[in-house]
């Protein structure tokens, strides 16, 4: 297969990005979309450019490292991927494949599609935690929790951070990534204590850091390789409200 | 010379870990504060250490090759963590998972070691549940087991496919929480150049800085290397791009020795190459054999036809399957340890009988959709299922999925003695990136087990133990004369590198050493190949030396020279690893030589002769290095020829 790709290069964060265009021929179909990129860096490498940066660890669909902004979307046309699991075959023979960054103010551009995404960390570092320390703790059987309230969590729990929903998001609103672990985490007995002040502090960095509101879109939805669903957003502004009004832990 | 003193303790292998607890030294908490302690790497060992050492109040920095200590391999680790709970009351105990260790890994790991991971196993998962991890429960509220290779019960704990990510993220939420308190300090992005010693003490290290290219010093007390393995030496394996033995290699190089190169797992069950520009393989779980069927064809035509087009698997009727695990292995059947299953998969396929383009077998899961429905297999497998799907484009619940061995986990590593430390006074190894506890061949199930146990439950010990007596030495600075030659020579060799300016792209001499390693030092070894290989290596390590050609700058990022670096490093490392592979002449676990089988072509150990662990030093550039040995005394296990029949 022939493609067309305007990829954008940006020296450093403080540079001027542009879009180059490059063109690849005889990329099979099984191909992944980063092995087509690997393929291309290797050409500029043979004709001396500097090739491409982009993220990326795994190549499995776990890590969150990988996130392109392929035609529109975050992670590329297919459902429930990540860009690492994106194959060529998804793509029309000859087509033009933009190629960009994700978008946000919390996340600046270090080179070409690399991001910054350490905004993330630092929300997790405000609250997205259980407060134990190493040992002195019970069985893990001691306290029994409802299969369908693990089942629950363990969803919520699946999100791998890769930002793909502030990136789909056109407020760069963190809340789907915020409000999993905040759900994960008030589901389980071990997380409940900390509830109420974990959601108020990780909403109040989110907001510090410059990420936008929701609005209701569910573009964060429709967009998170791992499928976590907006009803997480819902249970954190309950929590949200409920640690506001009803507890005295209000911060 | 260094003398390898085990250091293990005296006494009754059940009271060793309690014997050295109770009399180890401690650190009061006034103490604590003045003393620093460097863990590079963020995985499951790194950020667990990392962690607890943080929490008891020493000063630790941590060092992430990535931008978040969530993207380390350990995330990808799919099946489950072992524990002797015997929550299912099926005859599980310390003992029994001690003894299935020990034999799993061919009886070449230290008894002491293995002994305490099986001890500390269950304090692993009540921490975890404790952290929030959403481990699987049953309909009762309590924790759900399943079954792993080389075992015969039920002592595997997990979380939907995805319980390395979920251990990961509780490690790195109890690492998040003490970034919070500031006992913590994280760099992110950063690779460790270089081990610095002062007086032959570890003292610091020298990193890169991968955003802007700085080279920076860093001076503490003691050093943690948890960087994990070196599979990415093959080019090919299932670890993750940025994974790599360098880390590792600059410590042997600076003096710590390496034990057992040559143990490499690989593991049966991963997605066949498809091609020639192919950067990964994807490993599907080991769990999947928990009801997934290996088969390949009985009449050597039908596999023949499949291979041209002209057959579907499902078409072959049952009496022409060939489950051949089933056949050879009737006690374990499909759920052998990894190094007897990827070796069977090997033999059926050399022998004519692979499916796909020739080197793939099948692993079906029609006879447990018909026993337990497609729900109860999508709840079980689900995100592993379309994981296959994405990759290969064929529907795994209609058709049998197509696997083949690849590089998985590498058992050797640095050297170090009961207490995780290395021959070099004051650096510590845990996790995939120390020798210790898999002998010659890794359980499925273990490596996150081992990975948390050094970091939460073992190092916050022995480390104490050997900081106690540091209380007196004072920070140091990182303007010594040491850390400036370790500076230069680190900026010196990338200068080198840099100007080279060759006609050889990394990825094309990356992709020679994997074929060369893959060729002559894989799955089947032998000494002519072997001999081959050392000489191949060594003209590989001249040519990108002359030839290597990397782009850009080393002032910005440059993922061109990082890859360049690691390469440098990991062709160095494949000379060991051949040499070790060639002196071991003998079949244990994870390396097969073909010279040495059994007349049921299984592989066959040489305990009289190789009972040890091979551990090397290195004697400098273009010098041969030495090899040492660690003799293994079981004086509580019986060594006894592995059977899985």
């Amino acid at each position: 297969m022939d493609f067309t790709l305007k990829i954008w290069r940006q020296e450093n964060a403080n540079a001027k990005g542009r879009f180059e265009t490059y063109k690849i021929n005889d990329i099979s179909p099984d191909c992944s979309f980063l092995e087509m990129l690997d393929i291309l860096n290797e050409s500029l490498v043979n004709k001396l450019s500097h090739p491409v940066c982009f993220d990326n660890d795994c190549r499995e669909g776990i890590c969150g490292m990988c996130g392109l902004y392929i035609n529109g979307h975050p992670h590329g046309p297919d459902q429930a991927i990540t860009t690492c699991q994106l194959h060529m075959r998804k793509f029309k023979d000859k087509e033009t494949i933009v190629i960009e960054p994700w978008r946000a103010k919390p996340f600046p551009i270090i080179r070409d599609l690399v991001v910054d995404r350490t905004a993330l960390d630092k929300i997790i570092q405000e609250g997205g935690y259980v407060s134990v320390t190493t040992g002195g703790i019970p069985d893990g059987n001691a306290i029994p929790i409802p299969k369908y309230k693990a089942d629950q969590a363990m969803d919520s729990a699946s999100c791998i951070g890769c930002g793909a929903c502030v990136a789909a998001c056109k407020n760069a609103s963190a809340m789907l990534f915020v409000s999993a672990k905040v759900t994960q985490l008030s589901l389980l007995p071990q997380g409940k204590p900390e509830s109420s002040i974990r959601v108020q502090k990780m909403v109040a960095k989110m907001d510090e850091l410059g990420f936008g509101n929701c609005t209701n879109t569910y573009a964060c939805e429709a967009e998170c390789p791992k499928e976590i669903k907006c009803s997480n957003i819902a249970k954190m502004n309950r929590e949200f409200l409920f640690a506001k009004v009803c507890t005295e832990e209000n911060i | 010379m260094t003398t390898l003193n085990s250091k293990t303790p005296e006494g009754e292998l059940s009271e060793k870990w309690t014997k050295y607890k109770a009399s180890q030294k401690l650190v009061n908490p006034a103490n604590k504060r003045k003393l620093d302690v460097i863990v590079v790497g963020t995985g499951l060992a790194g950020s667990s250490a990392a962690a607890s050492l943080g929490a008891l109040g020493f000063n630790v920095k941590i060092f992430c090759i990535s931008d978040s200590p969530r993207r380390a391999h350990s995330i990808a680790a799919q099946g489950g963590i072992n524990a002797a709970k015997n929550y299912q009351n099926d005859g599980d105990s310390v003992e029994r998972l001690f003894y299935d260790t020990i034999k799993g890994g061919d009886y070449r790991a230290r008894e002491a070691n293995v002994y305490r991971l099986a001890e500390v196993s269950n304090s692993i998962i009540d921490q975890c549940v404790a952290q929030g991890v959403p481990f699987a429960r049953d309909y009762s509220g309590m924790l759900d087991n399943r079954s792993f290779g080389g075992a015969q019960v039920s002592r595997t704990f997990y979380a939907k496919g995805q319980t390395g990510q979920q251990l990961l993220l509780g490690a790195y939420s109890a690492l998040s929480k003490e970034i919070k308190a500031g006992t913590v300090k994280m760099y992110e992005r950063r690779e460790m150049m270089d081990l610095v010693l002062v007086d032959n003490q570890a003292r610091g290290i020298i990193t890169r800085n991968l955003q802007n290219g700085e080279i920076e010093r860093w001076s503490a007390h003691a050093v943690v290397i948890a960087t994990g393995g070196y599979g990415n030496v093959y080019f090919l394996s299932t670890n993750a791009m940025n994974c790599n033995g360098s880390a590792a290699i600059q410590c042997y190089k600076r003096g710590a020795y390496f034990a057992n190169p040559c143990y490499v797992q690989i593991h049966p069950t991963c997605i066949p190459v498809h091609g020639e520009y192919q950067s990964k393989l994807t490993l599907m779980s080991e769990s999947l054999r928990n009801d997934g069927r290996i088969w390949v064809p009985k009449k050597i035509e039908d596999a023949q036809a499949i291979r041209e087009g002209r057959l579907k698997p499902t078409e072959i009727a049952e009496q022409d399957r060939d489950y051949y695990l089933e056949r050879r292995y009737p006690a374990f059947g499909n759920l052998v340890p990894r190094d007897i299953a990827s070796r069977a998969a090997k033999e059926r396929c050399d022998a004519g009988y692979g499916v796909g383009a020739g080197f793939a077998v099948y692993l079906d899961f029609k006879t447990a959709i018909e026993r337990l429905g497609r729900d109860k297999i999508h709840e079980r497998y689900g995100n592993l299922f379309q994981m296959y799907e994405k990759i290969v484009d064929v529907d795994p619940y209609e058709n049998p999925m197509m696997i083949y061995p690849a590089v998985h986990y590498t058992m050797g590593g640095l050297w170090v003695d009961y207490e995780l430390q290395t021959t070099i006074p004051g650096l510590f190894a845990t996790g995939e990136a120390n020798f210790s506890d898999h002998g010659a061949n890794r359980l499925g199930a273990s490596a996150l087990m081992q990975g948390l146990a050094d970091g939460y439950f073992v190092l916050p010990y022995t480390m104490q133990n050997f900081l106690s007596d540091k209380i007196h030495q004072p920070r140091i600075s990182v303007e010594s004369q040491e850390f400036e030659n370790a500076e230069k020579a680190v900026k010196e060799k990338i200068e080198k590198i840099i100007s080279i300016k060759g006609e050889k792209t990394v990825d094309s001499l990356q992709r020679e050493l994997g074929h060369i390693m893959w060729e002559y030092v894989g799955m089947g070894r032998n000494a002519e190949n072997l001999k081959k290989a050392i000489p191949l290596l060594s003209d590989l390590r001249k040519k990108f030396w002359s030839n290597v050609r990397v782009v850009g700058d080393t002032t910005s990022m440059n993922p061109e020279l990082e890859k360049a670096i690691r390469l440098a490093d990991h062709i160095e490392l494949a000379e060991v690893m051949a040499k070790d592979a060639l002196q071991r002449e003998e079949s244990c676990g994870g390396h097969y030589r073909e010279e040495f089988v059994t007349e049921e072509g299984e592989a066959k150990r040489d305990d009289e002769n190789f009972k040890f662990v091979g551990v090397w030093e290195y004697k400098g550039e273009g010098q041969d290095p030495i090899m040492h040995k660690e003799e293994l005394n079981y004086e509580f296990i019986k060594v006894q020829q592995r059977n899985y029949k």
